[in-house]
């Protein structure tokens, strides 16, 4: 167990840096090692599918089950890299490499931060009680019962055969300086305000 | 088998996001409540890019929505984290149960 939890950041950061090879947009000839990808998506992108909601999810129930907050932050680690991998995998580059620097960069350390700062021992446990546990199961379960149903039965209008261009760097830096710029704008005021706030209130008096 | 849909990735989404509200339900500790939120934020998300992705890419707003509910999660988790630092220098301890002083 305590090798699992240490082989697994390791695993996810291997599989997020050989992630880009498997999110080429088209079915590009890898000519060093001859590799055609079938036109189809192919067998490689399936498998790092799978093994992307492997680590989601199996991550996702470690977080759910943990009782240390540690390890909770941890396991979060994993689920946010594999999902920088999804973004990958669904030709978001960018947003991608946002969440790995912001999401897994920032944000995780940020809340381990917040653990150490916040506790008298990191290891500090908070019990639940056992029918709490139950309640929020069963609520939980139903809810995800009625969520699945409606996503598997749901038929989507899309824009299917649509060409896919290759990067989306360019849109994004086109669209954030023409359509978004109100809200590009307003985000940045609001990362000001919060820069303030955040520093007035965790002062020392 | 072979063949990965938007479906797929909706399933995945999905789960993340129920976990995520189980956690936010079941966690005492602030800081295992905010991992939670974290958690249903990049459910969101992944809907969001899958949506955009599967539906042609002719424009990318559903990848610039995401950018936005990045910045906002990060914002969110830098007040929460100082929220939670004040909550421990008041009451000495992160359970969120003895934040009750203005309880009738």
């Amino acid at each position: 167990m305590k090798l699992l939890t240490l082989a697994a950041p390791i695993i996810v950061v291997m599989l997020v840096a050989i992630a880009p090879a498997f999110a080429v947009d088209t079915d590009l000839t890898l000519s060093e090692q001859g590799i055609q990808r079938s036109a189809d998506g192919g067998l490689l992108e399936a498998l790092m599918f799978y093994v992307c909601a492997a680590v989601v999810l199996g991550s996702g129930l470690a977080i759910c089950l943990s009782k240390n907050i540690v390890r909770m932050a941890v396991y979060l680690f994993g689920t946010l890299a594999s999902v920088a991998l999804m973004y990958f995998l669904l030709l978001a580059n960018f947003i991608g490499v946002i969440q790995l620097i912001v999401y897994a960069g920032g944000t995780l350390i940020l809340l381990i931060f917040g653990v150490m700062l916040t506790s008298k021992s990191p290891w500090a446990k908070f019990d639940v009680k056992r029918n709490e546990l139950i309640a929020a199961g069963v609520v939980c379960a139903l809810f995800a019962c009625l969520l699945l149903f409606v996503v598997v039965n749901a038929e989507w209008p899309l824009e299917t055969d649509a060409v896919v261009v290759g990067s989306s760097m360019t849109q994004f830096g086109v669209g954030l300086l023409t359509n978004y710029l109100v809200p590009f704008e307003a985000m940045s005021v609001l990362l000001l305000v919060v820069m303030i706030g955040a520093a007035y209130m965790a002062r020392q008096e | 088998m072979f063949e990965i849909g938007l479906t797929h990735y909706l399933v995945v989404a999905t789960l993340l996001f129920v976990m995520g509200i189980f956690v936010m339900i079941t966690k005492r500790n602030a800081i295992g409540i905010l991992i939670g939120v974290e958690m249903v934020l990049n459910g969101a998300n992944i809907n969001l890019v899958a949506f955009n992705r599967y539906n042609g890419m002719s424009n990318i707003d559903g990848q610039i929505t995401s950018l936005f509910v990045i910045v906002l999660a990060a914002a969110e988790a830098a007040l929460a984290v100082a929220i939670c630092m004040n909550f421990y220098k008041n009451l000495n301890t992160v359970d969120v149960d003895h934040g009750d002083t203005l309880a009738g």
